[in-house]
């Protein structure tokens, strides 16, 4: 059985490692022979990661194929509950990186994860204004001033139940002159120029660069997003899974995270 | 009531009496057409949660949301008559350099997709745009207001109101313009008194063809006005939201929405005698 496991990881190995134009099948195939257990890894590891992790986590992946000759990284991003779909219906994954708890809990319920998720990031809303700040904003308060245009996210959706949050906690309402969506909408309405402030999340911010100016506030500590990350119960290759979440939890994909504008767990 | 409107058609020449040899083979594709648009409608019918469906359609969001779109879309139909029915006598019966030019540049909104109208509408009455500044000296602010809901439907329905009118004047044709004319009339009592009321059903053909897509105008809004319950939260925009959490309230309300549709088009369409889209389209 073990050696036509092995025979089989070889394979992927040499496939993966083929399919990538690399010349270096034969070393990886002669390590993971030689090797023990996670030392040396091979094969390919499919992700499902929430469409926030984009960026980061195709960095995290070719930072962890790179240092792991011989291994893949297949990356599918989407919404967080339809990657949870997915993976209900069959969808052959070997992590699954959420962008809230609840939809873990919803995988973690159906026993559909190896272990237990472990949180690796957070993010927290941020006031997005055009680069002058025409309205002159600097604190949560000062969005509730008369005749500045706040645009939020829609109740309905997680970036505006955070802000529902968030007013509680400020003790300010505040009443907007659009209710989007999705964060884009909202980052498009503040680059446009047609609002003077919107609530999105800080690592949207930072990823819209010069368009927009971004305002921290204390109140955002209240309504954390919390990312976490697990095995999936089903995934064929579960050491090369632990060795991705590992990259992403370690150091070098902390440094890639926090320098996208996450926070730590 | 039909029955009480014969002038139209012996003006339309209704097809009753006239050669209607279509071959077979044209039924079978032309059935694979019609199942092509009816059985999505199916399928979404088939999808609607029954017991729940009048709170769902009843709720308070959803009745504020219809009742935006139905004022929101008779506002702009009254926009689109007000601006179509010139363009079109304009378009019809004018001569001028760029008359072609000028009709392509009208019709343009009819294949832009609608987001692209709602930027362009951002550009021109947006904080930032063209207009918008002296607009907003002026003391006028359009962005995320109900009047850009109103002007973002207007862009996308008055070219359906402009079609539909000036392909009813052309089979008009002049001849009544002409002889009132030369028995003295003058060129506005023409226009009141014989070119208006020969092409009265085209008028209100071209009517309910905006007025339903103003009904159904999404991409625009979304874009230039924005999405706040009561204010900008139109039908189509609040399926949308509805959709993020709740399909069945997402599907109910898209059911509404067809009802009032298939209703609005089917009182104007339907009947025979009422004003017909062949008397608009035909050359």
């Amino acid at each position: 059985m073990t050696i036509r496991r092995i025979a089989a990881l070889l394979a992927a190995g040499a496939l993966a490692a083929g399919l990538a134009g690399c010349t270096s099948a034969i070393p990886a195939a002669t390590n993971s022979a030689s090797s023990g257990e996670g030392a040396k890894l091979t094969g390919t590891v499919t992700v499902f990661a929430a469409a926030s992790l984009k960026a980061t986590f195709t960095k995290i992946a070719s930072e962890f194929e790179s240092a792991n000759p011989g291994t893949k990284v297949t990356l599918n991003f989407a919404g967080s509950s339809d990657l949870v779909t997915q993976i209900t219906q069959g969808a052959p994954a070997d992590v699954f990186a959420s962008a809230d708890t609840r939809n873990m809990d919803k995988l973690e319920d159906a026993n559909l994860i190896d272990g237990t998720a472990e949180n690796f990031a957070t993010n927290v809303l941020e006031i997005a204004v055009p680069p002058a700040n025409p309205a002159s904003i600097s604190s949560f308060a000062d969005l509730a001033k008369p005749g500045v245009k706040v645009v939020v996210c829609a109740p309905q959706v997680p970036c505006g139940s955070a802000t529902e949050t968030v007013e509680k906690a400020a003790g300010t309402t505040l009443s907007p002159v659009s209710e989007e969506s999705s964060v884009t909408d909202v980052l498009g309405k503040v680059t446009s120029g047609e609002a003077d402030a919107g609530l999105v999340y800080v690592t949207d911010i930072k990823t819209a660069g010069d368009k927009v100016e971004g305002i921290p506030f204390t109140e955002s500590n209240s309504a954390v997003n919390t990312y976490p990350i697990a095995t999936v119960g089903a995934s064929t290759n579960k050491d090369l899974a632990k060795a991705f979440m590992a990259a992403v939890t370690g150091s070098s994909g902390k440094k890639v995270l926090t320098d996208a504008g996450f926070g730590a767990p | 009531m039909p029955d009480s409107a014969p002038p139209e058609d012996t003006m339309t020449q209704r097809s009753g009496t006239a050669y209607t040899g279509v071959p077979p083979w044209i039924y079978a594709i032309a059935a694979a057409g019609a199942l092509f648009v009816l059985l999505p409608l199916a399928a979404m019918v088939a999808k609607v949660n029954w017991p729940q469906f009048i709170p769902l359609v009843t709720s308070e969001s959803s009745l504020t949301a219809l009742g935006l779109s139905l004022r929101t879309s008779a506002a702009s139909t009254a926009l689109c008559i007000v601006l179509g029915v010139p363009l079109a006598l304009v378009l019809a019966r004018g001569t001028f350099p760029g008359q072609r030019l000028l009709r392509a540049f009208v019709l343009l909104p009819l294949v832009l997709p609608p987001v692209v109208g709602g930027i362009a509408l951002l550009y021109t009455f947006g904080r930032q745009g063209l207009l918008g500044k002296t607009l907003e000296v002026a003391g006028i602010q359009i962005a995320f207001s109900t009047t850009a809901v109103v002007l973002a439907q207007t862009f996308v329905a008055l070219p359906f109101l402009v079609v539909s009118l000036e392909g009813a004047l052309r089979t008009a044709g002049t001849k009544y313009e002409a002889v009132a004319a030369t028995l003295g009339a003058r060129p506005g009592t023409v226009l009141r008194r014989v070119t208006l009321p020969l092409v009265i059903p085209g008028l209100a053909s071209g009517a309910v063809l905006s007025f339903a897509r103003c009904l159904g105008e999404f991409g625009a809004t979304l874009t230039f006005a924005g999405s706040l319950q009561g204010v900008t939260r139109t039908l189509p925009l609040e399926i949308y939201l509805q959709r993020e959490t709740d399909a069945d309230a997402a599907v109910a309300l898209s059911l509404v929405l067809v009802a009032v549709a298939v209703a609005v088009v089917g009182l104007s369409f339907g009947r025979p005698g009422a004003a017909n889209v062949p008397a608009g389209a035909a050359p």
